[in-house]
């Protein structure tokens, strides 16, 4: 049968966001695939290069909509660390227990999108209206549904009061029942396991390969979870269980994150019931003493990584952001080749992809036609000649 | 022809049974599948009027015909598709008998009832664009799986009324209402097959919007989608009322005008379980598709029609 080629994007219905996928069929099976990335550059670490500390968390909230805890959690935890600020340990707990409140928002949107994905619009309409319930618990904690803005570098904004954990702790209980239904409903419908069993296969060895991280590698059997790895916030000392599957599959990719949220909240419980007293933030300098830090962060996609560097003034001199997006993006194609195209969907929305938290810079070669992407090397090299067009000469350093 | 023959017959062809009362109900039968979907989703659905809302603004859209499509076929499909509808409805009984029943209208039915199948597929491939391209494919393969269960299903309950002429078959089971329950693996695999026909959740596949954007239908704008969705709802109509003459006895014997309401009834049941079809689960693949429909639907419907010989020959 003759080849042919399909664009998947980045204008298209099953992407919610500007991503290009370009397919080769052969009938309904895909012989070939490749990722074009790039369509959502927003340049935000070059912006946070001219942005104070506390004025970069609103901007670093914004690199995604929906881990946006994360990754001001991820950013915080470094500039705390660079200013050596002893943060209390009740704004730690509310950080985790914002964190696992926003695992629950992001797994429950996630396994909407998966049954819109795969045609199931009644579980798409259901997760999504219960996720109401969980946002509803975000709004009364911090004020907002979605940026929810808690974080503040020494600690958090708000404090939780007997009445929210109260109310939060109600909401929960009727999310965990729903769970249990949509773990039931996961495991026999004949549909959804029509659909997700053996599609997008994802054998342990490539997952490792090509740096899979979060629910994806864990779907693989890889047990590798940052909460458990490295603990940070409260993590430590909080029980939970790490959830691994083995199918290699979308199907175990569903069965991971519905056990997480089973997982989450029996983290929102203990953290709710076992809130330490004390102040939630203490006072940082605003300008931040010189040097690098590094931190990870397991957002509800995978590892989050934060790469900070500091000069001595109150702007960062670098900031690097590793959103787990674009670590999962890599073993796309492995997972797409050979299978069907009905599957292309869903293969793609099982990593949970967050591609305006991916994207950071591509550049597109007009005479060419082509797309390139620079080295460290090649980067300096262009940089060097930029300077050298202003009269600085750099090469010597 | 004199006048007084013209004129009825123009009226059955334009209001009664057929273009303005197959438009106006199958406008109705949407509105009345997308509310109960909303119901069964925990939505609030569309207002009443939404379907026709929807018609008039895609009326007021404009035409865009690719240039590398057959524009005279681009544009006349929708319309083929709407007069072989029409036309079908015809040899149905929609009151206590059909406009025009003859001795094997049932297979002249079949036979219209796939014509728009056919246009879909035509619609993608003159298209020429990848989607509606990949869409066409999907239509031709998805005919292949349902249209075999969807005669064998309607063979059986014929057979035992030893008939070929839908007025006749649905006067059997109204008299012998009985009957009609010995019918039931027949009615599901038919209702199966019709939700693969009207191409609706869980076959939907042709055009499934998360994978081939709007499938055979991707290249088609204003007008002339409107009069395809319209011929898709008209569909709707004839579908329900085929499965209501072969299975649940036409009007029950109920005749004149009272019959209508009858109809009406039964073609809302009908909506009804293709409703719940479409919410209950997830869309399969193609492949799964041609499976399911010869693994599964094909040897019930043919279990119906041996089911069906025995009991003509237990009855006498």
């Amino acid at each position: 049968m003759a080849k042919i080629t399909i664009p998947f994007g980045p204008q298209h219905p099953a992407l919610k966001e500007p991503e290009n996928f370009m397919l080769v069929l052969e009938g309904e099976q895909i012989s070939g695939s490749t990722i074009n990335l790039g369509y959502n550059h927003r340049g935000m670490e070059k912006a946070a290069e001219s942005r104070t500390y506390i004025q970069n968390l609103y901007l670093i909230e914004r690199v995604c909509g929906i881990c946006s805890h994360s990754h001001t959690t991820t950013y915080i935890t470094n500039v705390e660390e660079l200013a050596k600020a002893e943060v209390p340990q009740r704004a730690l707990a509310i950080r985790t227990l914002i964190a696992e409140l926003e695992r629950v928002h992001s797994h429950l949107l996630w396994l909407g999108v998966a049954g819109y994905e795969m045609g199931f619009e009644t579980l798409f309409m259901y997760t999504w209206r219960d996720r109401e319930q969980v946002l509803d618990c975000l709004e009364l904690l911090s004020g907002n549904r979605v940026h929810y803005s808690i974080n503040t570098i020494g600690g958090v904004r708000r404090d939780v009061s007997a009445e929210q954990k109260a109310e939060v702790l109600k909401r929960i209980k009727f999310l965990e029942g729903r769970t249990q239904y949509y773990i039931k409903l996961a495991l026999e419908e004949p549909t959804i396991a029509a659909r997700t069993a053996d599609v997008g296969k994802l054998p342990p060895e490539v997952a490792l390969e090509r740096g899979a991280v979060g629910p994806t590698a864990r779907a693989s059997g890889i047990a590798r979870d940052v909460r458990k790895d490295e603990p940070y916030l409260l993590y430590d000392k909080l029980d939970f269980k790490l959830i691994t599957h083995n199918t290699n599959d979308v199907f175990g990719r569903l069965v991971v994150r519905a056990l997480e949220l089973v997982e989450s909240y029996k983290l929102i419980n203990q953290v709710i019931n076992n809130l330490p007293e004390g102040p939630i933030s203490v006072k940082v300098p605003m300008k931040i003493a010189p040097g690098e830090a590094v931190n990870h962060y397991e957002a509800p996609r995978g590892e989050d990584i934060h790469y900070l560097k500091s000069n001595g003034t109150d702007k960062p001199e670098r900031l690097k952001v590793r959103a787990p997006t674009l670590a999962n993006l890599q073993s796309v194609s492995y997972m797409l080749d050979g299978g069907w195209l009905a599957d292309v969907p869903l293969v793609i929305a099982a990593i949970d992809p967050c591609m305006s938290c991916t994207d950071r810079a591509a550049v597109w070669d007009q005479k060419k036609g082509k797309m390139a992407v620079y080295g460290w090397e090649e980067l300096r090299k262009l940089g060097i000649e930029h300077y050298k067009h202003r009269g600085i000469d750099f090469s010597k350093l | 022809m004199t006048s007084d023959s013209i004129l009825p017959s123009l009226a059955y062809i334009i209001i009664f049974p057929g273009f303005l009362f197959l438009a106006l109900y199958g406008l109705s039968l949407q509105w009345v599948d997308r509310k109960l979907c909303a119901c069964f989703q925990n939505r609030m659905g569309p207002p009443w009027v939404q379907p026709l809302a929807d018609f008039l603004k895609l009326l007021a859209k404009e035409v865009i015909v690719p240039d590398a499509a057959d524009s005279k076929m681009f544009r006349l499909l929708p319309f083929f598709a709407m007069a072989a509808v029409m036309t079908a409805i015809v040899s149905i009984p929609v009151g206590a008998h059909a406009l025009y029943s003859f001795q094997g209208d049932m297979v002249a039915v079949i036979y219209l009832l796939t014509i728009p199948t056919v246009t879909f597929f035509l619609a993608g491939w003159s298209s020429t664009s990848p989607y509606a391209t990949v869409g066409a494919m999907r239509v031709m393969t998805q005919l292949f799986a349902y249209e075999v269960p969807l005669m064998l299903s309607i063979i059986g309950p014929a057979i035992l009324a030893g008939s070929w002429n839908l007025t006749e078959i649905s006067a059997f089971y109204a008299a012998k209402p009985l009957l009609i329950a010995a019918q039931l693996p027949g009615f599901l695999a038919a209702i199966l097959a019709l939700q693969g026909k009207l191409e609706r959740m869980p076959f939907d596949i042709p055009h499934s919007k998360n994978e081939i954007v709007g499938g055979q239908f991707t290249e088609y704008s204003g007008r002339l989608l409107a009069f395809f969705y319209l011929a898709i709802d008209m569909e709707l109509v004839v579908g329900a009322a085929l499965l209501n003459a072969v299975f649940l006895g036409g009007s029950l014997g109920v005749a004149g005008w009272a019959a209508i309401p009858v109809f009406l009834f039964k073609t809302l049941f009908v909506t009804f379980l293709l409703a719940l079809l479409k919410v209950l689960m997830a869309r399969i693949r193609i492949e799964q598709m041609v499976n399911f429909c010869w693994k599964y639907l094909a040897p019930v419907a043919m279990f119906q029609i041996l089911v069906d010989i025995f009991l003509k020959y237990k009855l006498g």
